[in-house]
């Protein structure tokens, strides 16, 4: 997944929401572990569409 | 800096409303509280729309004080799609309905109480992890200033918030279907046009699919202006902004304001949760999915919890005896409090969100017609029943 930095506002919106808890919020940094299944969740929930799908 | 202490009996995580208010009532009951707070400052950033309402308040020992009440409503109001307003004006009806409140005073001044208490607080210190010890919850591993170390605590109470992680760590299913999450974001505006000193509600499939925006008054000239859309609904990526700005667009007396702060973050909508506890652990707040499913207030159950919390971490401690089964005290005691009221607005929202514009137009306008003095979503939804019974006739029951 990718996250762009100047649009994230660091809520944790994506890491309540997601159902593999495969998201970290650690002060201003979001990262993504290895039990991201790429469904999307995180993508919708984001409120200023700061994630999208990394499909390189 | 003194170095920080590695053994409590209750060790809470997160002080926000739930964890300071379990903190203080732990600490009251003569436990020995470790309150940690992952953030340098009690309170900010903050997340949320700051509408409480009065009536809950006292009973929790809190007395209404200027450096937080920033504004007391005169009620609120709900618009439909085609502009009808309902008013629920309880300022004739010489009720307390409400305020809107400065949120990070208030977090702070409820840490406060808890440091008061004897609670122990200790700032930028995250949980990081879960410490087990034949299958039991024994601590958790923190970090303070870039130092790793544990802590050891029979009881740990998660009140971590909306993104908890305690409970997960316990093996307790916090999780949600996305169309039980409000995907929210707010302005808070300054120099907007307000037509009166009201909480207001927007709803309609134009204004946000699946949710409602809301504004409510911080001033005379300032508002908390938010959106909350369901998860479920959203098409592209940031469509919770889109609807906003395009709400303040078509607003010209919100348009004329300026935003100087903006909050975002996520609500859970959902029934309650089957269990809150386990071996060693109590979630509260947000982090046990408390939060009302209709108007995604979550401050008055936080704290509801948090009280019911505190006072069986104090008898756990007493007795010994941190295990699940103990806890359904809490379980049992925080489900006495409210949880019918969850059940019975998570059925109201879920039916909110099947009608249709022209519905909502027709009962709002319906409602319009009564005298409602209370602000509550209870007399609300028994004037609907009133006169639409069969909007409510799956949970008529509870009304």
């Amino acid at each position: 997944m990718k996250v762009e930095a100047t649009k994230c506002m660091h809520c944790g919106a994506c890491v309540g929401t997601c159902p593999e808890n495969a998201i970290f919020l650690y002060e201003v940094a979001l990262t993504f572990n290895d039990d991201c299944t790429k469904c999307g969740t995180c993508v919708k929930t984001c409120p200023v569409g700061a994630i999208s799908m990394d499909d390189d | 800096m003194i170095e920080m202490r590695r053994k409590c009996d209750v060790l809470v995580v997160g002080a926000g409303p739930g964890g300071s208010t379990v903190a203080r009532y732990a600490s009251q009951a003569g436990a020995d509280v470790l309150l940690i707070e992952k953030r340098q400052e009690v309170g900010s950033p903050v997340r949320c729309g700051e509408g409480i309402s009065a009536e809950w308040i006292e009973k929790y020992d809190i007395h209404p004080d200027p450096s937080w009440t920033r504004n007391k409503v005169d009620g609120a109001r709900v618009f439909s799609p085609n502009g009808t307003m309902f008013t629920v004006n309880a300022e004739n009806a010489g009720d307390e309905v409400g305020y809107v409140i400065e949120r990070d005073a208030f977090d702070r001044m409820l840490a406060e109480r808890a440091v008061r208490a004897g609670a122990e607080l200790k700032l930028k210190t995250a949980a990081l992890g879960i410490v087990k010890k034949d299958g039991k919850v024994v601590g958790v591993k923190a970090e303070c200033m870039g130092e790793r170390f544990d802590i050891e605590a029979p009881i740990v109470v998660g009140a971590d918030g909306y993104e908890s992680q305690v409970g997960r760590w316990a093996g307790i299913d916090t999780t949600m279907d996305p169309k039980d999450v409000q995907s929210c974001l707010q302005y808070r505006m300054v120099g907007l046009e307000l037509t009166g000193n009201f909480v207001d509600f927007y709803l309609g499939s134009k204004v946000v699919p699946g949710g409602y925006i809301w504004s409510f008054p911080k001033g005379k000239d300032e508002a908390n202006v938010g959106i909350g859309l369901q998860v479920s609904m959203v098409k592209e990526p940031g469509d919770a902004k889109k609807y906003l700005d395009k709400f303040i667009a078509a607003h010209p007396n919100i348009a004329k304001g300026q935003t100087v702060e903006m909050v975002a973050g996520a609500v859970s909508v959902c029934a309650p949760i089957d269990r809150t506890v386990a071996d060693g652990v109590m979630l509260v707040g947000d982090a046990a999915r408390q939060i009302d499913p209709l108007t995604g207030g979550g401050i008055a159950n936080s704290v509801k919890a948090g009280k019911v919390a505190g006072e069986v971490a104090a008898q756990a401690i007493e007795a010994k005896d941190y295990s699940a089964g103990f806890f359904q005290r809490y379980e049992k005691g925080w489900r006495a409090i409210f949880e019918n009221k969850l059940y019975r607005d998570y059925m109201a929202k879920e039916k909110l969100l099947t009608l249709s514009d022209e519905t909502l137009d027709k009962l709002v306008g319906a409602l319009a017609e009564g005298q409602l003095t209370k602000v509550s979503t209870l007399s609300v939804l028994q004037a609907i029943k009133r006169k639409y019974p069969e909007l409510v006739k799956e949970f008529e029951s509870m009304l």
